[in-house]
Order: structure tokens, then C-alpha cells, then sequence
């Protein structure tokens, strides 16, 4: 098992090993639902529930009934289908009892299961040999880390599109880039302090 | 778009053109934008980016091949379950074969390779062209757009792994006195890299967006 403190984990997986900026995962939405600061308020929420109720459920499956079983090669397919089941239910249940929050939370769901950032936290808990009290730290931050970077991203995209005046061939992802690039280096300064492992 | 480079008949066969536009019109990183997760983290090495490549492209291919073959069978309410599973099994067998043969390219990508299945790549294809397409041509879709996506990864290696360690598969090529630009082996690095790219890709093939 990994000696680690949780709460070291927690704080380093929000912001010296931001799973976005230093890991580059979950690019996609990054990318494409950054063009909003309130859509990326309601993907950045629903990433977190999705990561921390999913890292919960995979981690006694893999240590409870994979290792005994002696079916590791079976995890990627296991944790997939896992991932995929609970976003429908999550899904079904907001659908049936929390209609309210079907227009802010529930259209997201869909494209999580798509999201690697879910996945990769299932892998990466599996690399490090977390123990429970660990993966829950790491999942929770890591998706706070996620959320806040997609947020930063949004707000700054918004200030642009306001007055910016950047080059035809760069604008939309290219620029996107850029500026992920700069906030990498911001991020990936306090890297000296933590190391994460 | 190149397309007058295709006037022979050969060049004009269907299949030719499935396989070229995965390659260029509908390339999977500068026009969809997809994918650029594993493709970021694993580009700071050539032998990296290689085995990355060749593993997408084996899982694209045949996966698309799979969903093509079970199209009629795959319930509509399920399908994203059923591309998925058909989706890990290849990315399981890629695993397993770094993990036996190349054992120090499978350590330094640790989590990269399993993230292999949550590559929008997989899925898009799986979804835009396998499950509406007959088996052989989505097998070449899934090609195509591999191969593309390969090549985006060398491209990318071909100037990280040289500026960044100074060498090339192990070959030193910089000379002596090269000071290693270690920025362009972390992540800050890729991403102002990955966004030259698609600024000079995009105004060479005039498609920009608002």
C-alpha cells in the first residue's frame, strides 16, 4: 500500500498534479464546453460527483474481487462498463426524482462516460496502490482540480471573446492551447513542493 | 484540399477515398479536434509515439470493424455499452502485448495505454461511420483515421524529443553543446506546440472557426 497522507494527495491532485494541466487528461470538453463559464460550472459538478461515486464503486471491485480472483486482465474491461452503468443511472435517477436538475446537470452526463479523466483515476488509483481512505481523497481532488481548471479556462475565454483580436487560423482550438499551455506553466511552478506518487 | 491529386480511376475508388479522408479532410486532430489527451502525454518520446500510434490504430481499426460486423445486431439504447466493450477488448490485447514485449515502453506509459479506450477517436468512429458502414470499409476508416492520428504523433515527437533530450530513439542527434529545452518535455511544452500546429494546419486548409 501507498504511505502517502491523504490529505498531501488531496491537495496535490487539485493543484500540483492537476489532472488537466500536468497529466493532460480529459481534453475533449476541456476544449469544446470552455466557451461558457456557466456550462462549465454545471460539467465541472457533474465531473465530480461522476469521478468520487465511481472511484468508490471500482476500488472494491478491483482489490475485493479481481486480485482474489486473479483477473487483473479483466480491470479496463471491468471499470468501463462500471463507469458507463452508474452515468446511466445517475442519469435515470435525475430523470425520475430530480426533474429540476435534468436542464443543469443532466445533459452532461452522456458525455462523461466518454471523459478519460474517469477512467484515469480508476487506472492511476490502481498504479499507486491506494487504499480506500487515499482513492476517495485523489478522486475527489482530482476532479476539483479538473472542474477549477475547465472554470479558469471558461472565464478567460470569455474576457476574450469580448476584445481580443487573434489570428483567423488560431482562433477556437489553437488559441485554446495557448492558453492551456500558460496556465500549465502557472500550475506546474509549485510541482518542486509535492511529489505525488 | 488536394483533391485534384486524385484524378486516376484507382485513386478515385471509393475505399481510396474512405482511407484519404481519415489522412486529411477529416483528420481526427485538426479538424475534429479529438483525441489530443494521450496524444499530448505520450509525445515527449518517439518510441512512445510510436507505440501509441500503432496501438490506436490496431484499436480503430479493428474495433470498427467489430461494431461494423454486429451493426444489426447492436441495440440503439445500448450501443455506447456495446462500442465500449468492443473498444476494451483490442485495448486489452495492446496492453498485454507491450506489457510482454516492450516492457520499459509499457512502464514509462503506465495509465496512457488503458486510456487508449476513451480516446473520442474510438468512439467517434465507431458511431459516425462503422455502425452505419459495411465491415471492409469501416475497417479502413478506422485505418485511416489511425494512420492520420499516427502521423499527428510523429510530428510531435519529431520536435519534443529532439529539442527536449536532444536525441531521437535513442540517438543522439543535437550537437554537443545543445542545451536541452526541458519545457518541451513537460505538459506546458506540448500544448504551446500542439497549438502552432493547429494554427499553421488551419490556415493552410482554410477552416477556422468563430
Amino acid at each position: 500500500m501507498n504511505p502517502m497522507n491523504p490529505l498531501i494527495i488531496l491537495v496535490a491532485s487539485i493543484f500540483t498534479h492537476n489532472i488537466a494541466l500536468a497529466y493532460i487528461l480529459g481534453m475533449c470538453p476541456f476544449i469544446v464546453i470552455s466557451k461558457n463559464y456557466k456550462t462549465a460550472v454545471g460539467m465541472g459538478i457533474s465531473i465530480i460527483f461522476v469521478v468520487t461515486l465511481t472511484a468508490i464503486i471500482n476500488w472494491p471491485i478491483y482489490w475485493l474481487v479481481l486480485v482474489p480472483a486473479h483477473s487483473e486482465i479483466l480491470a479496463f474491461l471491468i471499470f468501463i462498463i462500471v463507469i458507463a452503468a452508474t452515468v446511466q443511472l445517475l442519469e435515470m435517477i435525475i430523470e425520475k426524482f430530480f426533474p429540476p436538475l435534468q436542464s443543469s446537470f443532466g445533459i452532461f452526463l452522456p458525455l462523461i462516460t466518454v471523459n478519460c479523466i474517469v477512467l484515469a483515476v480508476c487506472l492511476f488509483m490502481v498504479l499507486r496502490k491506494y487504499d480506500f481512505i487515499q482513492t476517495l481523497c485523489y478522486a475527489f481532488g482530482t476532479s476539483c482540480g479538473w472542474a477549477l481548471a475547465i472554470i479558469l479556462m471558461a472565464a478567460i475565454k470569455e474576457k476574450m471573446m469580448l476584445a481580443s483580436d487573434i489570428p483567423k487560423g488560431l482562433r477556437g482550438a489553437g488559441i485554446t492551447m495557448i492558453i492551456a499551455g500558460l496556465m500549465a506553466l502557472a500550475f506546474i511552478g509549485f510541482a518542486g513542493i509535492i511529489t505525488l506518487q | 484540399m488536394p483533391k485534384k491529386r486524385f484524378k486516376r480511376a484507382f485513386w478515385q475508388s471509393k475505399w481510396f477515398k474512405v482511407l484519404a479522408a481519415g489522412l486529411w479532410q477529416d483528420h481526427p486532430t485538426f479538424c475534429m479536434v479529438l483525441g489530443i489527451c494521450s496524444m499530448l502525454a505520450v509525445t515527449n518520446k518517439m518510441e512512445n509515439a510510436l507505440a501509441m500510434g500503432i496501438g490506436v490504430t490496431f484499436c480503430t481499426a479493428f474495433s470498427s470493424l467489430f461494431v461494423s460486423f454486429f451493426r444489426t445486431t447492436i441495440p440503439s439504447r445500448v450501443r455506447m455499452l456495446a462500442y465500449m466493450v468492443i473498444i476494451s477488448t483490442f485495448v486489452i490485447c495492446v496492453d498485454r502485448i507491450l506489457k510482454a514485449y516492450f516492457p520499459p515502453i509499457s512502464e514509462e506509459m503506465g495509465p496512457y495505454v488503458g486510456l487508449i479506450i476513451t480516446n473520442c477517436i474510438l468512439m467517434g468512429r465507431a458511431e459516425a461511420f462503422a455502425i452505419k458502414n459495411g465491415p471492409w470499409l469501416s475497417f479502413l476508416d478506422g485505418f485511416g483515421c489511425g494512420a492520420g492520428y499516427t502521423f499527428m504523433l510523429i510530428l510531435m515527437a519529431l520536435i519534443r524529443e529532439p529539442m527536449g533530450f536532444g536525441t531521437i530513439l535513442g540517438h543522439r542527434v543535437m550537437p554537443a553543446g545543445w542545451i536541452n529545452w526541458s519545457i518541451l518535455t513537460v505538459a506546458p511544452g506540448a500544448f504551446f506546440l500542439l497549438g502552432v500546429y493547429l494554427w499553421i494546419f488551419r490556415s493552410i486548409a482554410k477552416k477556422t472557426e468563430t
